[in-house]
């Protein structure tokens, strides 16, 4: 389904909102008013032009740790991001239990994860078993980093979604580093899509800094999905423009030079001139928006801030669902 | 009542939950057309199909993996691990994910499954077809785990632990599987809870702690020095975690003596945990220090026979254990 005017116009807001609250997020570091932040800036075509393929509501995403525009373009908010960044008591991925950017969003079949990478891979294939027990027209989308498509866990959930035909959708978010390690010395082939043959199902690559065009692919895997054709594997490739982490020196393993080059392909430059170029947006809409991003991360900002901590004594609970009788 | 054997009780249990709820399917290897290696899904392949019944590709991550996703899209898989030695694979989405699903998504998230697996030596399997696994998950919060010894204490935990809104543990004592007979009621449906431990023989010298197959040799351990005057009081732990505290206190405050006994290595073993508690909390009722009996700390049961007989503990060996604590 060609995107409309409209819905183009949402995805880029998505994608500055995510960037200028991520930015905040290092800042917040810096300042010492949070103690760890993970991000994802240069990613957010890729997230938010797939998140934009599925049915919000009926769907299901598994993300990974980077994903903080798929959860604003899902509906998580600043104010909740920001919250979870300071550990406060209601940030709802899991009540501050969780370091940040540890996804979950329940009421949007946003599924938690963990640290241990790929280990939600599996997760998506047994909601997909699921939705096919249960003959439902639902999609499971989720996403991993390229370093992450090494580990068993990834492989052995590609293969059962494969084997089943489960209407999941693998994106692979290659952002070339896992942590200092470069594509080379993770994989053999030249791209984590190329892997999807071995297990017998399609896998395709895609500019990952072209937020329609990452829209485009992942919308076609879904329907594929949707319409029992199984599973997909896309890669889009883009690039970190960050270090891995505020615990990370990427000046250890990678040139300025090289970090510089790729910023010349900021994926909300590119989004920001295709839509000027169409005639969506003016400079001066544009302007607008960077005003009404500033303000609505100083009010998500000020608004945790203000938010109370968990109690100590919180952490004891819930260790376990409770039974029911009868 | 019909006296059948444990496997076919857990076979039963099974049966009847695929029946009680579409929600609940089984998963794992061999467990299709085969109907697993121990027989313990024959029959239901055909009477549920493919699509309640799925054989898994040969990888325990999967089966773990793709039952945690299936849980939290609503379904109750019951994962079958073909041998508790092979659940290894699998320690990470048991851990880290079905354990921690719940407290890490402050209850939004819950994992209702089952992950059942034979384990115990005594049967001629070596290293890898004989493994006791119990004391790497009863350290973990977010599970349960369970091990039951007779098929009435089988089919009423199984259908208990498939109900059960977390992860349960459920491990199998293979050598009983068809060694051990029981009656179970034939006519009426049952379910036994996880958590309370049961006295299996009540006596006033000396308590007995085991669960599982060890179960069975301490009962006839108990029998044979009755005839030598020592009163034994034996006690199926049958959930292991969380533990039925009160009953095993209660039990001291009575014998003031406490024996415990598993097949598992000694060292670290859950019965470090029973020593502990009561070491904890009944001191002063002690009358001799708390005894353990468990395999040898080497590295798994050897094959050939001699050496594997060396490994087990046995009906002598906790009888001999006994002997000595009584005379303290």
């Amino acid at each position: 389904m060609p995107l409309s005017k409209e819905l183009k116009k949402e995805m880029f807001w998505m994608m500055l909102l995510s960037r200028r609250l991520d930015e905040r997020a290092w800042v917040l570091h810096r300042q010492g008013k949070i103690a760890f932040h993970i991000s994802g800036i240069g990613q957010e075509a890729a997230q938010v032009g797939a998140v934009y393929a599925l049915n919000k509501g009926k769907d299901w995403l598994v993300p990974y740790y980077r994903d903080l525009a798929m959860m604003i373009a899902m509906g998580m908010t600043p104010t909740e991001f920001v919250m979870s960044l300071m550990g406060k008591a209601a940030e709802p991925t899991s009540g501050a239990r969780q370091m940040p950017s540890h996804f979950s969003l329940r009421q949007a079949n946003i599924v938690s994860h963990s640290a241990p990478v790929a280990t939600q891979s599996p997760h998506a294939s047994g909601i997909g078993l699921g939705i096919k027990l249960d003959g439902k027209d639902e999609v499971v989308l989720t996403t991993v980093g390229e370093g992450s498509t090494s580990q068993g866990e990834w492989y052995e959930a590609v293969n059962f979604a494969a084997i089943h035909t489960l209407p999941v959708v693998f994106i692979v978010e290659n952002n070339q580093y896992a942590i200092s390690v470069p594509q080379e010395k993770q994989m053999a082939v030249s791209n984590a899509a190329d892997k999807a043959c071995g297990l017998g199902l399609d896998g395709f690559q895609v500019d990952g800094t072209k937020v329609f065009e990452v829209y485009e692919a992942v919308e076609r895997a879904v329907e594929k999905a949707r319409n029992g054709g199984g599973a997909t594997v896309i890669e889009a490739k883009m690039y970190r423009l960050t270090p891995h982490s505020s615990d990370d020196d990427d000046r250890s393993y990678r040139t300025r030079e090289e970090v510089e080059e790729h910023k010349k392909r900021d994926p909300i430059l590119l989004a920001r001139e295709q839509l000027i170029e169409e005639g969506l947006m003016t400079e001066e809409e544009y302007q607008e928006w960077e005003e009404k991003a500033k303000a609505e991360v100083d009010r998500a900002v000020d608004e945790a801030t203000k938010a109370p901590y968990p109690k100590p004594e919180d952490a004891a609970f819930p260790v376990y669902a409770e039974v029911k009788h009868g | 009542m019909a006296e059948i054997t444990l496997v076919e009780a857990i076979r039963q249990a099974m049966d009847e939950e695929l029946a009680h709820d579409e929600n609940v399917f089984i998963i794992g290897e061999d467990v299709g057309v085969r109907g697993g290696v121990f027989r313990a899904t024959v029959g239901l392949f055909d009477k549920y199909g493919g699509d309640r019944v799925i054989d898994s590709p040969l990888a325990e991550l999967t089966i773990v993996g793709v039952g945690v996703g299936a849980a939290l899209y609503g379904k109750r898989p019951i994962c079958e691990i073909q041998f508790a030695d092979f659940i290894y694979p699998a320690f990470n989405q048991i851990v880290s994910e079905a354990a921690k699903m719940y407290y890490r998504s402050n209850g939004e998230w819950s994992v209702p499954m089952v992950i059942r697996a034979p384990y115990g030596g005594g049967i001629g399997g070596g290293l890898y077809h004989s493994q006791s696994v119990e004391a790497f998950f009863t350290h973990v919060p977010g599970l349960k785990v369970v091990i039951p010894s007779n098929p009435y204490d089988a089919k009423g935990l199984l259908k208990s632990a498939v109900r059960d809104p977390n992860p349960v543990m459920f491990f199998e004592p293979k050598k009983g599987y068809r060694l051990i007979k029981g009656d179970v009621p034939d006519d009426e449906e049952y379910t036994v809870p996880i958590g309370p431990a049961k006295v299996a023989r009540k006596g006033s010298d000396l308590s007995l702690f085991a669960y599982g197959m060890m179960h069975h040799y301490a009962l006839k351990a108990a029998q044979m020095v009755a005839d030598e005057g020592i009163d034994v009081e034996v006690i199926d732990l049958r959930t292991l975690y969380p533990v039925d505290r009160e009953t095993i206190l209660s039990s001291i405050r009575k014998t003031s003596k406490a024996l415990i006994v598993h097949e598992d290595n000694l060292t670290g073993g859950y019965g470090a945990e029973i020593a502990a508690t009561i070491a904890e909390w009944s001191f002063m009722d002690l009358d001799a220090p708390v005894k353990r009996l468990g395999g040898p700390d080497v590295p798994a049961v050897p094959f050939s026979h001699p050496m594997q007989e060396w490994f087990m503990v046995n009906t002598d060996k906790i009888a001999d254990a006994i002997r000595e604590l009584a005379s303290f």
